[in-house]
């Protein structure tokens, strides 16, 4: 169980957030623009690095709001939270 | 036996117990390992394997063969009788390695409690105290959990004093002293079993255990504590080792330090006259504490040359010959020790053996640091050469291990290590306030040796694992088989994987298998240390989430009203919906058939309140919506409903339902009963996550409405008796348009939608005026209630799917043929792209179709396949699709059903099969929509 | 002397298991990763193909991955026609396994129960068993009375909270020893001539003009005509090393054992909504698996709240199970693709080939994924059952999604 500390509520509790995935992937400008490969990339590929990962949680026993971790797959250590709409930081 | 005096326990009241049917007595303030051996009990258990006898080897949690069955007051298998508290009509017997269950249900309750501190101790032995006292001065919030019934650890089962003061009136004193502070908790009796991320950890207190029939059955029996500590100290101290040598199994052998605690905590002498056979310091003082108690100690036997003169001179003074340089190589007896053949170390394999008598051989191999929880912290471990041994390195979370823990077993050591520990984990949470050490006499040390293994010509009898009947023989075995990792040599043997998860038996197959590979320990390491430290029971971790507390009950403003007139319920997702009303006599086809008849001649009225509904309210809801939803919503006018479906980025149905435009900047979306939650989550992560900038709010306001479906020919004049102030005619009130009006006297919003095809009104009211709408539109006398089983045939017979059930999240909407719910203007929405990749774009994909059997009578299972001949052919056979929903129309008078069927839309006549157990059922695959196609009866 | 309990004593091991190698600088095929599919992998590719100079590279100890970590769960009553096609072929595989590698597996056919707590539940596994029937695979619809009568200790009372509606019952499926089938493949594939080299982790993919020409390792590097995936969960941190990006995401997955117990369970039950599958193993223990944690991770251990969350599951349906003890738990990294189901096949590099996407699937499909891999290692083409499983589908949209009908929605 980590403590992940929301931006917005402080410390909290991980049963308390819903998973999002990896952080900064837009949806496509234009998807009518995109060949299928490109489209299959938006849909299924996100990146698995063993590392340091820029990652996406909600709120949702808390505030609601999505926020971004950057957090070690490895270790499992957050190295820092951001809003949505922030740069990601450096990782320390 | 049990000494006359001594000990921590009660003598002045008698506990009766029974074990493998012998009645017994003991004391409170014993264990039922204290009590057995008190009673002379040797076999307390067969080995698992080799059925050999086994006898009591430790007196704590690594206990390795005194794992016995409780029987009364309420059957447990597997606890270590180490473990046990003593009461009064306990009923127990010896297991040969497998436990037993209960058959029936447990009574027991079971709880949970979370808690913060700045500080958790682990263990109240010297050092742990010593942390918590060190760390409460400074005012921080601590927590000091310990296994046993009273705080003092290994002070309570030696005579040694700290600050003058026998070691176990001191800890009861400091715990005594803790306790009256505000921000410390003395957990008692509560194992700390589990460490993970974020210095999060858990623990089991047992609460009625020690109570026995007596305990009161209000009290949660266990509850586990979930604790966020900033800082944590583990003083969890030490287990002694056992060393391998022939016979090391027979009852009789026992761990040095567990025959003192037997002796000083218990006031039992484990045996007559004993044998100790050690290579450490430690042992010395076990001797000589055995002796003052009243053992006849007949020799030490210590393969080092030459140990501390004190210890020698000690003694002599007491009569107990010293054998330095020598080694045990056999307990030899029938059933339990009689006889120990001893060695000099130098002509071990030549012979050279002398025999001594005695029924007790007490061995210690040196001591293992507890670095259970330090490892599962994430802690690095290091091999100490010195103390021959596994010891905490580098810490990934704030812990520190103290005292024995660290490998610092002098007390004195243990006292200034705790009180350094507990100070430096409180300064992160408060200002640093200086204690003073504790004081205990430095006891004479001798380096210790790292001795685990007597050498021999056969190793068949050495035991490293008593519990799993591993011999080093075996252990040879498995390197001569080419494993060469511990991991692997523990999974060929079994070593270290009974219930004691090899806590005394661990470092010992390490030792035995580099010493076969003929490399240093340091090189093997160790395996992994997993939760639980100690087992813990599958109902303290369910604790109260079962039976009706298992998952939330959500039922609707109407649920009483459902009850009470016979409905039967269907769990969709948390909600209870009623299913259907049987009359008496009548089963559920009766009842779905007569209800279904109702809503389709007269009238019927359902209960809808657990549709999902979301406020979407802002300058951009109808943008927002126009992104999420296939269809345009935000040209929906105001007073006016749309259908909508929602689709996955990958093209597949995600959700449906209608949507209202309630104002310019507020429009309401109802979704599926079970995918309310889900759709919200989706809404706010798009708006939130990709469209930040649009001006939207969402909001759940699922439980503030009651909904009726008022459904039928005749709902239009029930609507109008209870609404007079509403214009209920077509031309006033369009289908797909809403109203405000006074329903049955409640305000009201009064949708004009239909999920059967016929004329029909949703009735929209607060939830506390729920009832008082539906007892209404019920008390007048004309309306039929119906349940999810008659809305099912009704919205089917019109092919109306239900997410979920006709699709699978392989399914886009043209595959339900419903192009039309799909907007050809939007540039985009969500899953628009999706539908021109290849394989969305193929005409054979599974299409949704009605099948009419050409039986009128037969009903198609749900789940049938479908195939294209009139005979199987052998498997695998090629599968055209299946039955998604099937039911008898009273509407048809038929049975008919929908399917998936591969390039479905265009098999509309065809002849297909159904295979129903050994049958092929002839259908003819027809259009989804089989009752009113034009759509005549809506307007009623 | 008492007599031993039932099933408290496992068949002896051979006193010839296999022996650790040295790397040698070159290698025909070289897998990485000495789990259950790469073993099998191995031992396949020289039996079915004669290829022989093979190295199968750890980077731990043998088996040490998921093999070691799994709940030995075997079954093939897939719903889909392409999971059921390697599944079966799977199954058949492990009914002459035993006697193919000649040692003892402890295969136990005692049927998997699959429950169902809704009437949707009831439509879909209606739906599995006449699917797998179709597709030859064993399979039956059972109602809660049948259910009783194959797994007394089921709660089945409609009065819990989700009552069990029924069930589906595969007989053929059920459990093996896992330490004992990768054992079993490496000792064979010893006796073949591959070879194994433990503690040799690969830090890199060699790739030369589009193909693969070897890998490097934290023992050195080593030339290879071609290399197969066999990583699990650390498939994406390797691939990534040759520019391969996979639609795999890598969770934790817990599971756990209990003491020793006398025998009480005599089948697999699973259940998808109350989410617990559990099996009593040959030595007494209650096997059962966990929920997977929901972020990305390779920690190999979860969160205790999902434990937790699965004892409360397991005494829903099982009450006596209330005072059994949880001995130990442990997590495993799963590698998880967008439809639940494997990747098999090619990669965009040439010589490199792609086994991966298993999530918590793998140890059942061992040999026929063994089987099927070898094949395709061997003939540069998919095999014709691990075709479906392509990386391709992804562009394409021909997903085989085993997340089953899920939604409980009207």
């Amino acid at each position: 169980m980590l403590l992940i500390p929301c931006p917005w509520c402080g410390p909290r509790e991980e049963a308390e957030f819903h998973y999002g995935g990896q952080a900064h992937v837009a949806y496509p400008e234009d998807p009518a623009a995109l060949s299928d490969e490109e489209w299959a990339r938006y849909l299924f590929f996100r990146d698995n690095p063993k590392g340091v990962f820029a990652e996406r949680w909600s709120h949702s026993a808390g505030c609601r709001r999505w926020f971004n971790a950057l957090r070690d797959t490895a270790t499992n250590r957050i190295h820092g939270v951001y809003r949505v709409g922030e740069p990601r930081p450096v990782a320390s | 036996m049990r000494r006359d005096d001594g000990g921590r326990i009660d003598r002045s009241r008698v506990l009766r117990f029974r074990f493998d049917g012998q009645e017994y007595t003991g004391h409170p303030g014993d264990t039922l390992a204290s009590a057995l051996l008190a009673n002379s009990v040797r076999r307390v258990a067969t080995s698992v394997r080799l059925g050999r006898p086994r006898g009591v080897f430790a007196a704590g949690g690594e206990e390795p063969n005194a794992v016995v069955q409780i029987e009364e007051p309420f059957p447990e298998p597997m606890l270590p009788a180490t473990t046990v508290e003593l009461y009064d009509g306990l009923v127990a017997s010896s297991l040969a390695g497998q436990g037993r269950l209960a058959a029936g249900p447990d009574p027991a309750r079971y709880d949970a409690v979370h808690a913060h501190c700045d500080v958790l101790v682990v263990g109240a032995g010297p050092a742990g105290l010593a942390a918590a006292r060190a760390a409460a001065a400074t005012g921080a919030r601590v927590i000091l959990a310990d296994d046993q019934p009273e705080p003092g650890g290994s002070l309570l089962g030696t005579r040694d004093e700290v600050d003058g003061v026998p070691g176990a009136d001191w800890a009861a004193a400091t715990a005594a002293h803790l306790e009256e502070r505000p921000e410390v908790r003395v957990l008692r009796r509560t194992t700390v079993f589990g460490y993970y991320d974020d210095n999060y950890l858990v623990a089991v207190e047992r609460r009625t255990n020690h109570l026995g029939a007596a305990a009161p059955a209000h009290m949660a029996r266990e509850r586990i504590w979930r604790i966020r500590a900033r800082r944590v100290v583990l003083a969890t101290g030490a287990h002694e080792r056992p060393i391998a040598f022939a016979g090391n199994d027979l009852p009789g052998v026992m761990l040095a330090g567990a025959a003192r605690t037997y002796a000083t905590r218990y006031g039992v002498l484990p045996g007559r006259r004993a044998v100790v056979f050690a290579a450490n310091d430690g042992a010395y003082a076990a001797a000589l504490d055995l002796a003052d108690a009243g053992l006849d100690v007949a020799a030490v036997v210590d393969p080092r040359p030459a140990p501390g003169e004190l210890w020698a001179a000690r003694l002599r003074e007491r009569g107990v010959e010293l054998l330095s340089g020598h080694v045990v190589t056999a307990a030899r007896g029938d059933g339990q020790v009689s006889s120990v053949e001893v060695s000099p170390v130098s002509s071990v394999s030549s012979g050279g053996v002398s025999s001594i008598d005695a029924d007790l051989l007490l061995v210690s191999g040196g001591w293992n640091p507890v670095v259970h929880l330090y490892s599962q912290s994430g802690g690095t471990l290091r091999h100490d050469e010195a103390i021959g041994t596994l010891v905490p390195d580098a810490s990934t979370q704030a812990v520190e291990a103290a005292g024995a823990a660290r490998g610092v077993f002098a007390l004195p050591g243990c006292l200034a290590d705790g009180t350094g520990a507990g100070a430096r984990a409180a300064s992160a949470s408060a200002p640093a306030r200086p204690v003073d050490v504790p004081r205990a006499e430095e006891p004479p040390e001798a380096a210790p040796l790292a001795y685990w293994l007597v050498p021999a010509a056969d190793y068949a009898g050495h035991f490293v694992d008593l519990q799993r009947d591993v011999t080093v023989a075996d252990v040879r075995r498995a390197t001569g088989a080419g494993l060469r990792s511990v991991e692997h040599v523990k999974r060929y043997t079994t070593a270290g994987t009974a219930h004691d998860q090899g806590k005394t038996s661990g470092l010992l197959t390490s030792a035995v298998v580099a010493h076969a590979l003929g490399v240093p320990v340091a090189e093997l390491g160790t395996t992994t240390f997993r939760a639980p430290y100690q087992p813990v029971s599958f109902a303290a971790l369910a604790g109260r989430d079962r039976g009706a507390l298992h998952d939330p009950v959500r039922v609707t403003a109407l649920h009483e009203w459902h009850v009470a007139n016979g409905a039967l319920f269907e769990n969709v997702g948390q909600w209870k919906r009623p299913w259907y009303y049987p009359r008496p006599g009548e089963d559920m086809e009766a009842a779905v058939l007569r209800e279904c008849a109702a809503a389709r001649e007269g009238v019927a009225a359902m209960d809808a309140s657990t549709l999902g509904k979301i406020d979407v309210i802002g300058p951009d809801a109808g943008e927002f919506l126009d992104r999420l939803y296939t269809n345009l919503m935000s040209s929906l006018k105001v007073g006016s409903i749309r259908y909508g479906v929602m689709c996955r980025p990958d093209g597949m149905v995600f959700d449906d339902g209608t949507v209202i435009r309630v104002a310019d900047d507020h429009f309401l979306v109802t979704t599926t009963t079970g995918n309310a939650a889900a759709v919200l989550d989706w809404m706010e992560e798009w708006l939130q996550t990709e469209w930040p900038w649009l001006r939207v709010h969402l909001t759940s306001v699922t439980e503030q409405w009651a909904t009726v479906a008022l459904v039928g020919p005749g709902s239009r004049e029930v609507l109008a008796g209870l609404a007079p102030g509403l214009a209920v005619g077509v031309d006033d009130f369009p289908f797909m348009t809403w109203r405000e009006a006074e329903v049955a006297g409640v305000p009201a919003r009064v949708c004009r939608i239909s999920f059967s095809g016929e004329l029909a009104f949703e009735i929209n009211v607060t939830s506390w005026d729920g009832l008082r709408l539906w007892t209404a539109i019920m008390d007048t006398g004309l309306v039929t209630p119906y349940g999810t089983g008659t809305m099912h045939v009704l919205r089917a017979e019109k092919g109306y799917p239900i997410v979920g059930q006709d699709t699978d999240g392989t399914v886009t909407p043209h595959d339900l043929g419903m192009s039309w719910v799909v907007s050809k203007k939007k540039p985009d929405f969500v899953g628009k792209r999706s539908f021109s990749r290849a394989d969305t774009m193929r005409a054979d994909r599974k299409q949704l179709v009605g099948l009419l059997p050409e039986d009128p009578d037969v009903l198609l299972p749900e789940g049938t396949h479908l195939v294209a001949t009139g005979t199987l052919p052998e498997p695998p056979v090629p599968m055209l699709g299946h039955v998604t929903s099937s039911y008898r129309s009273a509407a048809l008078g038929r049975t008919f059903a929908l399917a998936l069927v591969r390039g479905g839309q265009g098999r509309h006549g065809e002849r297909l099969y159904a295979p129903v157990g050994d049958a092929l059922v002839p259908v003819t695959v027809t259009s989804h929509v089989l009752y009113d196609p034009e759509g005549a009866r809506r307007d009623g | 002397m008492s007599p031993r309990p039932p099933g408290a004593d496992l068949p002896d091991h051979p006193d010839r298991l296999w022996s650790a190698a040295e790397p040698k600088s070159s290698y025909d095929v070289v897998i990485v990763g000495g789990g259950g599919h790469g073993l099998a992998t191995a031992y396949y590719l020289a039996r079915n193909h004669g290829i022989t100079n093979v190295a199968v590279l750890e980077r731990g100890w043998l088996a040490g991955g998921n093999m070691a970590r799994n709940t030995t769960i075997i079954r093939s009553n897939y719903l889909w026609d392409e999971s059921a096609g390697i599944y079966e072929h799977a199954l058949k595989l492990w009914e002459g396994l035993e006697e193919e590698l000649d040692y003892p597996l402890l295969f136990s056919q005692r049927g998997v129960l699959n429950l169902a707590h809704s009437l949707q539940d009831v439509r879909d596994s209606v739906r599995r068993v006449e699917a797998n029937r179709l597709n030859g695979v064993d399979a039956e619809w059972l109602d809660p009375r049948q259910v009783k009568e194959v797994c007394p200790i089921v709660e089945i009372s409609p009065d819990v909270r989700y009552p069990v509606m029924g069930a589906t019952f595969q007989p053929r499926a059920g459990i093996a020893k896992h330490d004992y089938v990768a054992w079993g493949f490496a000792r064979a594939a010893a006796a073949l001539g591959v070879e194994f080299i433990e503690n040799c982790e690969v830090t890199g993919l060699r790739v030369s003009d589009g193909r693969v020409t070897g890998v490097d390792t934290t023992r050195g590097s080593i030339a290879a005509g071609r290399v197969a995936l066999c990583a699990a969960g650390h498939t994406s941190v390797v691939a990534a090393t040759a520019g391969i990006d996979l639609p795999l995401q890598s969770h934790p997955l817990q599971a756990l054992v209990s003491e020793l117990l006398e025998p009480v369970h005599p089948t697999v039950v699973m259940s998808n909504a109350v989410h617990v599958y559990v099996s009593q193993a040959h030595k007494g223990e209650l096997v059962m698996g966990a929920g997977i944690d929901a972020a990305n991770s390779y920690r190999q251990r979860g969160a205790f709240h999902i434990i937790e969350r699965q004892m409360a599951a397991a005494l829903e349906l099982f009450p006596i199970f209330a005072r059994a003890h949880v001995l130990r738990t442990w997590g495993g990294v799963v590698d998880v693709t967008p439809d639940a189901s494997p990747i098999v096949g090619l990669s965009p590099v040439d010589g490199l080939y792609l086994n991966c996407g298993w999530g918590t699937g793998g140890f059942k499909a061992t040999p026929g994924v063994g089987w099927c891999f070898a094949h395709t290692v061997a003939h540069d083409e998919p095999h014709p059952l691990a075709a479906p499983f392509s990386l391709d589908r992804f562009v394409t949209g021909a997903l085989v999604d085993e997340h089953g009908a899920a939604a409980v929605a009207h």
